[in-house]
């Protein structure tokens, strides 16, 4: 495969969550407006570059045996180097983020890539591959935080849509179930054409 | 009192699939038949409360007191893969009925947002030990509430037209949506 398509491949057909439907939990949690979803989506995306590069690099050195426990340990590393980061750089992004920072760990789409595609591959197509799953993650992040932030509160970016209030629902929990199971829909309809 | 309302919080106000937003994995993944939401349900209950009360003494005895707060991460996700294998071998030994049950749930446990998401959840909120006892398990119990009340209502699925693009998981999240809905009646009742 040439490394554009490897690049590629994260943002539509791939796309950890609109294909394939993991990670949901920072997806429904962090998308209540579009700089908290774009927010989380680069802090994911720094630990899938990150952990997919030092997984491929050593897969060869890794017993079978312990390979999950060892890629665990490795993720865990850069999600505390992101947590001490944001810490330290963002302190209000990692205020409204709070627990969903370390429970990057646990985001299925991180050590799937590294089980399914890091442990396979060359440390640069595994690079490539981590940058284009995060930045398929970001931009779903993204367009359904934009998406509830303009029907929540009417504006986005600061930017103003809709005078007045907008429909409180879509920021809080049920809003997100509903607006992440029609953009799921939208995009099976667009697919199955 | 102070016990009430941590679990009543737990349970229904923050409820920690639909007001928190953790474990939506195994909530949207094993909620077809409300039998395997019950045994899933089981063995999050029992892994949720083991693992607080392990990772809470780690914390204080070991984290706290070498001032190494930074390995939480690392030190928790750790603890609760080892238990969880370790339940796993236990409870093959001693009880064939209960890991016939239990048993093919734990694996998908360890990568379970919950489970780690409740240990870190009650250091944050500076529960003690009993406190966090309490909550882990009315969390855990709201978990299960959650998954077989979505389990009920998608046994009926087969029954329904239901347009093609909507099938499978859009049509569950919305259905969490609107139970989430319903769960936001609960507001206000404690602070």
């Amino acid at each position: 495969m040439n490394q554009l398509q490897n690049f590629t491949k994260g943002f539509v057909r791939e796309n950890p969550i609109l294909m394939l439907v993991l990670g949901c939990c920072p997806t429904l949690a962090t998308t209540t407006s579009a700089v908290n979803g774009l927010g989380m989506g680069i802090a994911t995306a720094f630990v899938l570059v990150g952990s997919n590069t030092v997984v491929a690099m050593l897969a060869n050195l890794i017993p079978d045996k312990v390979r999950i426990p060892s890629f665990i340990i490795i993720i865990a590393s850069f999600v505390t180097v992101v947590d001490l980061l944001m810490k330290a750089y963002v302190p209000d992004l990692y205020e409204t983020l709070g627990i969903f920072i370390p429970l990057i760990v646990v985001n299925c789409i991180v050590l799937g890539r590294a089980e399914a595609f890091a442990s396979k591959n060359t440390v640069l197509s595994s690079a490539i591959d981590g940058l284009g799953m995060g930045l398929g993650f970001t931009m779903a992040l993204g367009i359904l935080g934009a998406f509830r932030e303009i029907l929540g509160s009417g504006s986005v970016f600061n930017y103003r849509f809709i005078q007045g209030d907008g429909i409180l629902v879509f920021i809080l929990a049920p809003g997100a179930f509903i607006a992440l199971g029609y953009f799921i829909a939208l995009v099976n309809r667009v697919k199955n054409k | 009192m102070e016990y009430i309302l941590i679990i009543i919080s737990a349970v229904f106000v923050n409820n920690i699939v639909l007001a928190q937003f953790l474990g939506i994995c195994p909530f949207l993944g094993v909620s077809n038949k409300i039998n395997t939401a019950v045994g899933m349900s089981g063995a999050v209950t029992f892994v949720i409360v083991l693992a607080t009360i392990v990772t809470y003494l780690i914390q204080v005895f070991i984290l706290d007191k070498l001032g190494i707060g930074f390995m939480q991460t690392i030190t928790f996700i750790l603890i609760i893969a080892a238990l969880v294998q370790m339940v796993e071998i236990i409870l093959k030994k001693i009880s064939q009925p209960l890991y016939q049950a239990l048993g093919i749930f734990l694996p998908l446990i360890t990568t379970n947002c919950a489970v780690l998401g409740v240990a870190i959840l009650v250091i944050r909120k500076n529960y003690n030990l009993l406190e966090g006892v309490v909550y882990s398990a009315a969390t855990a119990v709201g978990f299960g509430l959650a998954l077989v009340i979505l389990a009920g209502i998608r046994e009926q699925y087969d029954l329904l037209d239901i347009p093609k693009g909507m099938k499978g998981v859009p049509i569950s999240l919305v259905t969490a949506g609107i139970l989430a809905l319903a769960f936001m009646g609960f507001t206000g009742i404690v602070k």
